[in-house]
């Protein structure tokens, strides 16, 4: 085999291994680094955050705005603090309410954003104060029950 | 059991040794690097002997294995009534382990036992060292090329390889079955993350080309010079190879995606 | 007298702890073919590789053109081997190259020559081992003979000072051993090289080579111009030349008494 024809064959094989790649990062991945633009950081302290973990989705209104960075344990609070990532070009009011919500009946958790009326907007690093924890199915699920069964104990004096 | 003792004692010290000489080995490969890459004809046709020749393999294995995912990925998500997740768990299953670690075993059977072949059959009719002789060095001439062209090859074949495998788990779910085409990609494409898990799978690929040409032309260049070493050695390739990258794997799985 | 260009004092070598070389000293004068002959696995092939440098002495000391092969090195050594040619026993032609290409293997690896003129001078190397015909055939496409006629026109492509020949004549019909037998001759005086053939041919030795060592576990046990080694009496020189079966050289392995081995079982 003459040295071209070798070449051209190699040139194809690499052409197409890159086209693979391109297609994997592209079409079937998407870039976490480009949808979060010139990213800053504002954290949250819940009481408990179910099963949210670490590069979950931050929405508002629906839409993705960031990516949770990181969950600690603090221990002054003995509440968790989540860590979250906000793409740059959106900002929000220092009274935005956190919540931590479920896609579905059994999806996957993320952290929504609900914007207040301030107009003050939270800095990069700021607390959000205002939060509301996860809802735990099994706490939903005996809260029913319970009041079922004071419903049930009522009745009767009626 | 004295004697059982004292054989694994053999072993251990054998091991030991072994391993000591494919790493100075890697680095003289390292160290007479450069002079090939002078001339990067010699590793583009190592790239043509190990990338272009496992080509049809590696596409046809992807396809395949692309087509049972989305069998068997239907069966079991559709019991649960989420058939439109088919297309993450054919991508997410591909990328993260079956693309490179199938993929670097069909290379190391198809071309890694082929460099050591090679390399033993120059050793045995003694053209590594009549090279040598003529002020050759055959380091930088015949090994190094032949191991940059595997370590090249690898991670481009994996990614062939997942991506003729998520088209065969698309053909099945969305062509054959019916899974409905939007729902598909955008599930996958919200599931994948490109630095999480695309870029994992290309840096576990790269190792597993590593380890593999490394291998293959480690065994190749110290076979016994026979016939019967040189079969030897092509064996030696592929178990080792083997286990090689089914053991880094391992490792590097337990490193990359712990806590999820 | 001039220096000769190889000279070998005192050499000793082992293999571990297996002695193959224990005293040689010999020398290669300019200009002239000499043989080394001795049996099978007598270290032959060794000194070669000593010379070579693919191997150093224990002892003693191998000088090349003036300069000490095992004291050299890998840098010194490689400008050492340019000059230097080595054919092996069966050739070791690379096999994924035609005829052409393995010619011009070393001028391509160390010149900067432009192609034409590397295509001129592969052509006339393949035209003195008459082998031009044979340009584009591969390695396998060739006979004994031939690879080896192909092997040493590779050999003499960079024009070296020194030429070394392992085996050259082993599984040759006659005819081609005659060839090889006057390539090596003429080559030798067209390019004015001096030649060390490693062989245990003595026939054919004898007609072409200057001068002849006979080495016999790990020693130089005769020497001598062919004239002087048709005439001699050693003992050794005589067995080996009219391939006695028994002699100095024996024909058992040294064993214990062969009566008591029979009667005592295991010896």
């Amino acid at each position: 085999m003459s040295r071209t024809t070798l070449d051209l064959w190699v040139g194809v094989f690499v052409a197409m291994g890159i086209a693979a790649l391109l297609f994997l990062a592209l079409k079937v991945g998407s870039i976490s680094g480009s949808d979060v633009q010139s990213p800053y950081t504002l954290s949250a302290r819940f009481d408990n955050i179910g099963g949210l973990k670490v590069r979950a989705p931050v929405k508002s209104a629906g839409v993705l705005v960031g990516r949770v960075t990181e969950i600690r344990y603090d221990n002054e609070h003995f509440q968790a603090e989540v860590v979250f990532s906000v793409d740059g070009r959106y900002k929000f009011p220092t009274d935005t309410f956190a919540n931590i919500l479920t896609s579905g009946l059994l999806g996957e958790q993320y952290l929504g954003l609900d914007p207040g009326g301030e107009e003050k907007t939270l800095a990069p690093g700021e607390v959000i104060k205002k939060t509301q924890s996860a809802v735990v199915l099994e706490k939903l699920i005996s809260q029913f029950m319970f009041n079922k069964a004071a419903e049930g104990d009522q009745a009767p004096a009626k | 059991m004295g004697d059982v003792l004292r054989k694994l004692g053999s072993l251990a010290v054998n091991g030991v040794w072994q391993l000591g000489f494919i790493a100075r080995f890697f680095v003289l490969i390292l160290r007479y690097s450069g002079q090939s890459f002078l001339r990067l004809h010699l590793t583009i046709r190592e790239l043509y002997f190990s990338g272009v020749m496992s080509l049809l393999i590696i596409l046809v294995s992807g396809l395949f294995v692309g087509l049972v995912l989305g069998l068997q990925g239907y069966e079991i998500l559709q019991r649960y009534g989420s058939s439109e997740a088919m297309g993450t768990m054919v991508a997410l299953s591909l990328l993260r382990e079956l693309g490179p670690v199938v993929a670097g075993l069909l290379f190391a059977s198809r071309a890694g036992s082929a460099v050591t072949a090679e390399i033993g059959l120059m050793k045995v009719t003694e053209q590594l060292k009549a090279m040598d002789m003529m002020a050759v060095n055959p380091i930088a001439r015949v090994v190094a090329p032949r191991f940059w062209g595997g370590v090249v090859s690898m991670p481009l074949l994996a990614a062939l390889f997942s991506t003729m495998g998520i088209f065969g788990g698309w053909l099945i779910g969305v062509v054959f079955i019916g899974v409905d085409d939007g729902a598909f990609w955008s599930q996958m494409r919200a599931a994948v993350d490109f630095r999480y898990d695309v870029l994992n799978g290309v840096f576990k690929s790269t190792v597993f080309g590593v380890a593999v040409a490394l291998i293959a032309v480690f065994e190749g260049y110290d076979c016994v010079p026979t016939a019967e070493g040189v079969s030897r050695a092509i064996t030696r390739t592929v178990v080792s190879s083997a286990l090689a990258i089914l053991a880094l794997d391992f490792v590097m799985t337990s490193f990359m995606f712990r806590g999820l | 007298m001039s220096e000769p260009l190889v000279r070998l004092e005192n050499v000793r070598f082992a293999y571990g702890e297996r002695m193959i070389l224990r005293d040689i000293s010999l020398s290669i004068p300019r200009g002239q073919v000499v043989a080394i002959m001795g049996g099978s696995g007598c270290g032959k092939t060794t000194l070669l590789r000593l010379i070579g440098g693919q191997e150093r002495a224990v002892g003693g000391r191998v000088l090349v053109d003036g300069q000490d092969v095992g004291a050299l090195d890998r840098e010194d050594l490689y400008a050492l081997r340019r000059r230097m040619g080595m054919l092996f026993q069966f050739g070791a032609l690379f096999t994924d190259m035609t005829v052409f290409d393995n010619v011009a293997f070393p001028l391509r690896e160390h010149t900067d020559l432009p192609p034409e003129l590397i295509n001129d001078l592969v052509l006339m190397k393949l035209h003195a081992v008459g082998l031009r015909g044979a340009a584009q055939l591969r390695p396998g496409e060739l006979s004994g003979g031939m690879a080896r006629r192909v092997a040493l026109a590779r050999t003499i492509a960079l024009d070296p000072m020194l030429l070394m020949y392992d085996e050259p004549f082993t599984g040759l019909d006659p005819i081609s051993l005659g060839v090889i037998g006057q390539l090596i001759r003429r080559l030798n005086n067209a390019l004015g090289a001096s030649s060390l053939i490693v062989t245990h041919d003595i026939q054919e030795s004898l007609q072409i080579v200057d001068y002849i060592y006979f080495i016999s576990e790990g020693r130089v046990v005769a020497e001598g111009t062919p004239d002087e080694i048709r005439k001699t009496s050693d003992p050794f020189v005589h067995q080996f030349v009219h391939a006695e079966a028994d002699g100095p050289v024996p024909f058992h392995y040294p064993a214990g008494d062969y009566a008591t081995a029979l009667v005592g079982g295991a010896g």
